[in-house]
Parts: structure tokens; sequence; C-alpha cells
């Protein structure tokens, strides 16, 4: 009798951490988890679905497969990159629930902040930062590295872009654009190991239509935005989704635009919850350079609303739409009367006197 | 004396050429291979029992039946002659005295693989070694041995040599196949694999000069006579390159069924160690392998004589064990200083990182940090704690086995040999007064001096 040969299921399941889910075959754990979302989505900084063949080296994404499938529930020795392993059915995955993830995680956070300073304060990925919250949610309080860090000097790569080297965390992610988005490539890895570095090919600037989209995947702050360095902090801007009709027809033209009052301080592509850019009608939403760096008028967009953005990001600081203010009392019970200072510090200091 | 295989004549005046090499029985396994079926050589592969002799000891045949075979996409074979491991040294010298058992080997695997198109992937500092074989290969077609119609076979194969340019990172098999397209020598993330998608995203088997060597014998006299030669899974032979504080390093060829202690001391191998000294320890296959002290070299975990086969040395794990590996045999007297030589080791591990996935980037680095300090009198005990940790955190989590062939050594050397670090700890005057000639490491440690 000839062996009964079963069609592969429509869906795969797939549990993770406890939540089992139907993902179509070829979804990657990733994926799948970032489907149930919250906490069972892995960290990642080196992937990126817009751009292919992103992801597998920076090692956050790292899961534990408790069973490979159901035909063969063996698990997996090693733990594996979510971001390019393939779910299977009947895969058990285990994230946070697993204390060889979490070990290994911190581990991976501790490696990638050896040579990535902590100078958050002054940086303009501040608020935007993938490493920020990697820290904050797998870091220790402090570091058992006591060596000297490595440091290049600040580069700029062609008129829009400043590369800080020092930050970079060598993610792929911006060489990637290069070669998936731009025409003119010039940029890469150069040198291996922990001297390797991104740079740009004999001294030549980057220099082309789409090269502000690096700045976007940058998951840190080593690639910033040179019309907007400094300007402004994250927090203190407000994010607008705006949109505009642009004659490149690679752009997609829908932007967010961070205003502080009515001024435009810089442009970005639209984000989505895991920071990466959104697709629109299947297609990654990059914008080109004119609606980047050269549209800085609100006037220049059709604009459709604040951007929906995490409470619990620090972005959302200072934003309270429907805040409701408390009032002040203070005139009221004084009897109309506005309240006099009992005494002025500058009077009595000698630090900074009232002079 | 054991038998031999590869090296048997070795010794014979102008093996290297064409003639003399035909003279003496070579190309005869072509001329066999050629009237059998591809499948028929593969199944001689898989009874021989041969294991890959690059350093995993992966089924060589097993190997071979995993290539995808789509209809109409060729396939290729890629020999790795990127031997770059410190200590392991057999490769080069097959190629240079012998460069047809190689030729001939190719010929007989890309038949049995379907490769109309082989590649070797040679070490860029194996310069001259690339004319020798270059040479080879021509004088094989020469003789219609390559070429179109092999033999009148209807078998088409042409061998190409590839150079690399100077990373280790080139000997694991998909960096090789990247550097053979011409990019940057980075490790790709598997699956696929490079049964499935290898060079030029075809079906590619990569084998080590070694493996593909041994097909010869194999195809000669049959998978089964040579699977007698040996011992359990550890079948036929095996090229060895001892080096260290020996009396004899060299190449040699054994068969697996003697034991680690005749091989250090008998005149017939390393003839034993210099001055009288005594045995300290040993590294038995390639810096990347596990160090074993003396008493756990010569004994198994079990109380029996450790012998020189895959399935004795790696008994009882990495607690009691090590591994085969490449075969680079690297002894030890009891005048060496274990952290100087794994500070060595983690240095090149250090320097040969691709840099993709970050602990093996920053890990390597890291370790090498500590070592240097140790070594120079400016370590604490905590440190050797720290080494612990971050071995544990490279191991296993990275992209390639770099991480792992990084992070054993430095694993093995604390686990067999912590008294020594913590002396360097113990006694930082001393360890500072003992001066290597090692100019390199003369630079400053940066420590700053609050920690």
């Amino acid at each position: 009798m000839a062996e009964e040969v079963k069609a592969p299921p429509a869906n795969f399941k797939v549990t993770i951490d406890n939540i089992t889910i139907e993902v179509a075959p070829g979804t990657t754990v990733l994926n799948a988890a970032r489907q149930i979302g919250g906490d069972v989505a892995p960290p990642a900084m080196c992937y990126y679905s817009k751009l292919q063949g992103s992801g597998g080296k920076c090692r956050t994404c790292l899961v534990e497969v408790a069973a490979g499938s159901t035909a063969d529930p063996r698990p997996m020795p090693k733990l594996v990159p979510s971001c390019r392993t393939n779910v299977m059915d009947g895969m058990v995955v285990k994230n946070i629930t697993s204390e060889r993830v979490i070990d290994a995680r911190n581990g991976v956070v501790e490696f990638l902040l050896l040579n990535h300073p902590l100078d958050c304060p002054i940086c303009d990925q501040a608020g935007e930062c993938h490493l920020q919250d990697l820290g904050y949610s797998h870091g220790k309080e402090g570091t058992r590295y006591e060596f000297e860090r490595r440091t290049f000097e600040k580069e700029d790569i062609g008129p829009y872009i400043q590369l800080h080297m020092t930050r970079c965390i060598l993610c792929y992610r911006c060489t990637y654009v290069a070669d998936q988005l731009t025409d003119k490539r010039v940029h890469g890895i150069l040198d291996r190991g922990d001297h390797a570095e991104i740079s740009t090919y004999i001294s030549k600037a980057i220099d082309n239509d789409f090269s502000g989209n690096m700045i976007d995947v940058c998951p840190v702050g080593a690639l910033t935005d040179k019309t907007f360095r400094f300007k402004n902090r994250v927090w203190f801007t407000k994010p607008i989704d705006a949109h505009r009709d642009c004659d490149n027809p690679k752009c997609c033209g829908k932007a967010t635009l961070w205003l502080r009052g009515d001024d435009v301080y810089r442009v970005t592509t639209r984000k989505d919850e895991w920071g990466e850019v959104q697709s629109y009608d299947g297609k990654p939403g990059w914008i080109c350079n004119t609606c980047r760096f050269d549209k800085k008028k609100t006037s220049d967009w059709v604009i459709e609303g604040p951007t929906k953005i995490n409470r619990h990001s620090v972005i959302a600081q200072g934003h309270y739409e429907n805040g409701v203010i408390p009032k002040d009392t203070t005139k009221e019970v004084m009897g109309g009367r506005a309240p006099k200072l009992l005494m002025d510090i500058h009077s009595v200091s000698e630090v900074n006197p009232n002079k | 004396m054991g038998r031999k295989l590869l090296l048997d004549k070795a010794n014979v005046p102008g093996i290297r050429s064409f003639e003399v090499y035909r003279r003496e029985g070579g190309y005869r396994s072509v001329e066999k291979a050629l009237k059998m079926s591809e499948a028929d050589i593969v199944e001689e592969v898989k009874k021989s029992g041969l294991r890959g002799r690059g350093g995993a000891g992966f089924p060589t045949g097993m190997k071979w039946s995993f290539i995808a075979k789509p209809e109409g996409v060729p396939r290729h074979l890629v020999v790795n002659a990127d031997e770059s491991e410190p200590g392991t040294f057999k490769d080069r010298y097959l190629m240079e005295f012998i460069p047809h058992i190689l030729i001939e080997g190719m010929i007989v695997s890309s038949f049995a693989l379907g490769s109309n198109v082989s590649y070797i992937y040679i070490r860029g500092e194996y310069a001259w070694i690339v004319d020798i074989l270059e040479e080879a290969i021509a004088e094989a077609k020469q003789h219609g041995f390559l070429g179109n119609n092999i033999l009148g076979s209807g078998f088409n194969c042409e061998i190409y040599v590839q150079r690399g340019a100077g990373a280790y990172i080139c000997g694991e098999e998909t960096a090789l196949i990247e550097s053979l397209e011409g990019k940057r020598g980075n490790p790709r993330i598997k699956p696929p694999f490079p049964a499935v998608k290898g060079v030029w995203e075809r079906p590619t088997v990569v084998n080590n000069v070694e493996t593909i060597a041994a097909v010869v014998p194999i195809i000669n006299e049959g998978g089964e006579e040579y699977a007698k030669i040996g011992v359990g899974k550890s079948t036929g032979t095996k090229l060895i390159s001892a080096c260290g504080n020996i009396n004899k390093p060299g190449i040699y060829e054994i068969d697996m069924t003697i034991s680690v202690e005749e091989f250090i001391y008998s005149d017939e191998y390393c003839g034993g160690i210099p001055n009288g000294k005594k045995l300290k320890a040993c590294i038995p296959g390639g810096s990347s392998v596990p160090i074993l002290p003396a008493n756990l070299l010569l004994t198994t975990a079990k109380g029996e004589k450790r012998m020189m086969n895959y399935e004795s040395l790696a008994d009882g794990g990495f607690a009691t064990g090590t591994m085969m590996g490449s075969g680079g045999f690297i002894v030890m007297d009891e005048d060496q200083c274990i952290v100087r030589h794994t500070l060595s080791l983690a240095r090149f591990y250090h320097h040969e990182s691709c840099g993709q996935c970050s602990p093996c980037r920053e890990g390597t680095g890291w370790m090498e940090k500590i070592l240097k300090k140790i070594e120079y009198g400016k370590g604490e005990i905590k440190d050797i704690d720290l080494l612990w940790d971050i071995q544990r955190k490279i191991e296993g989590n990275t992209i390639c086995p770099l991480g792992d062939a990084a992070a054993w050594p430095v694993a093995a050397a604390i686990r067999h040999f912590r008294d020594e670090f913590e002396w360097h700890v113990l006694n930082p005057e001393e360890s500072q007064k003992r001066n290597y000639g090692l100019a390199h490491y003369a630079d400053p440690i940066h420590v700053p001096s609050a920690v």
C-alpha cells in the first residue's frame, strides 16, 4: 500500500511563551511572536523586516526552541536567532520564559555596551534608541568592562549625515539600505572584529536621494541627521503624521513631522511599534531626501493628525492631549490676591546673584 | 608501523610530477570511478566510515548524500585548503609534495557529486603551493583526466584554484563560499546549508583537502577495506601535524589505533620530549580544541588508555576530554606557561573574529585584554571568574563556530589549570619578571588604577 502523503497544513501552530498562534508557513519565530505582541516578541537590533538579508547578527533575539515540530519534537541544542529561524508546525518556543535566553540576552547587552558609550544625555537618538530600551530591560546596573573603549573621529558622510562610529554596534542595517534602496552604494564595513567600522569607500560622501533612510534604520545614535543634531530633544517635539505629493516615484511621501510649536525640526519615515518603517500597500514607506531634508515647513505638507505613540514611550512625555491640568486655586483661597514671595533666593545666595 | 594510505609514496623521488605519480599507480581510482555510478561511489564512501578531516569529523558519505539535485542546476565541489588553524599544517604537506592525490580525489568526488566545475580555495599564504597545484591540474588535463569527456566517459570537469586573502574565518565553509564569490569573508547564517545553496546559490559540498585525498584509497580498495583500518567510528588513517616540545615535529599518518602515549614517546612518531622534561599538557586537535593536562591526556575518564581517535579523545566530554579536531597536535612541557599560551590563542581569535555577531566581536577582545592583564601580573582573582563567564556567554551564541573556537581554549585552561591563573594573580612581581621576548605584547595595558 502506498504511503499516504499528507499535505502540509495551511497554517502552522507555534507556541511561544505558552501562547499558541497560527501563522503562515515561512513565517519566522520573531514575526510570529510579533503577531502575539508585547514582551513575547524578542528584541531585535539588527533585524529589519523591510531589509532583505538583515538579522542574525546582533544575537539579541536568541530564543530557545523547546520542541522543533510535531513531527520531530526534539529540542534544538543551541539557542537560535528568532529572526532567521522559520516556525514549524507544532514548534514550542521559549523567549522570556527561558532562563537560558534571558541569561544569553543579558550577555549580549553587556557585549553591545562594551564599546557603546552611555552618552544618552547628549545623543540625538536618546528616547528613540533601541539599545537604550534593551539596556533598561536586560542590562545590569554596572559594567564589568574596565578597559579603554574604542573611539573614532566623527565623520561627515555627505551633506546630511554625520557618522558617530563610536556609537555604532555594527548591525549592518545601513549597509543593507545602501545595497537595496539607494543607487550608489559608497559605504560599507571596513576591517574586521572589534576594529570593524562603517565607513565610506575612499572618502567618498554618501550622496543619493534615499541616503537619509540610513538614519532611520540605525538602532542607536551612530548615524545622525545633520539638520536636526542638537537642535532639540525628541521628547520636547511633537510627532505629526503628514504627507505630500512627492514627484520621486520611489518615495511614498508619507512622513512624520517632529514639531516644536509650528516649527518642523525634523522629518522621518513613519515607524511602526517595532521601530521599523511602516508599510503602505505592502511596500515599505521610505522617503526621499527632498521630503526629509528640504521640506521643513508645515505648509509643505498635508497634516493628517498626531502620530500614535506608545504612552510608555519617552516621546509621549509632555504630550497629554486630553490631560486635565489641575486648577490653580491659590488666588481663590487668597481672596483674589497673587501670592507674595516671602524670600527671593537671589537676594541671599552668592551663587548667581541677582545683579 | 601503521599502514599509510596518503603518504605511502611521499618519499618517491619526483612524485610531484604526473609521470611518476601515474607510474606509481596514480589516477587508478578515476579509471575505476568513471565506470561506477554516482550513487555507488557515495555508497563506497559511506561504507568507508570516512569522517571529515577538517575538524568537525562529520561523516563524509552522509554529507555527500545531503546535496540537493534540482533539475538543471549545476552543483559544485569546493576543497577547503584554507588551513589556518594554529598547529595544523598537514594539508600543506599533502598539497606541496603529492598534489596529484588531491586532484585525483577531486575528480572522483566531482563525478560522484555531479560537479563539472570544482574549486580549491587555498589560503593566500600558501602562494607557492598554488603554482604546484596549477601545474598538477594542467598535467592532469594534458593527460585527459580533466577537461571535457574525461577518459571518454562523457564526464566534464574543470578545477580552479582560488587564493584567499589570509583570514582564518574563511576556513569556515560559508565564509569560504562568500570569499570564493568575491565578497567579504563573513559566515552566512544557516539554513540554508551549502548542500542546498552554496557557491553561486547552487548546491555545494565543501570538504577538507585530506578528506578528498582519502577518497582515492577508498575507491581503489573499496569502502569496506578502508573501514577495516582504525577502530570503531574512527576508520582509515589520519594525518597528524605534531609540534611543540617534542623531539620530532612533523606530519605523521596514523591509523588511529595507537595510544596518545605511544604517539608522543615512541621513536616512530614524536620521539618524546626534549631534555627529558615532563609532559605538562597537550592540545591534540588544533588550537581551538580544549587543552588537556598530562594525566587526562594519557588516561580517559574511564581510566583507560587514551587513544589517538575521535571517540577516545572526546571521552567524558570537555570536563575530561577534548577533540580530534584537525589533528594539530601541540605538546607542552613542564616549563610552559598555560596563561601565556591561552593569551596567545585569545589574541589570535580576537584578531580573526569577523565582527558580524556581537558576542564574538566584543567577547574575544575582552578575553584577550583580561588574559593580558593576568599574564602581566595585574590581574585579580575576580578576573578569572569573569573570563569564565565571558567564554560561557560566547559559546554557542554566535553565527559560526569561531565563537566556540575562541571560548573553548579559555574554558579548558581555567578548568584544568586554574591554580596557574591564580599564581599569576597572587605573584604579580614574579609574573612581570618573566621575559618571553615578545615585543608585541609590550604595549601598555590600559587598566584604570582605581579598579
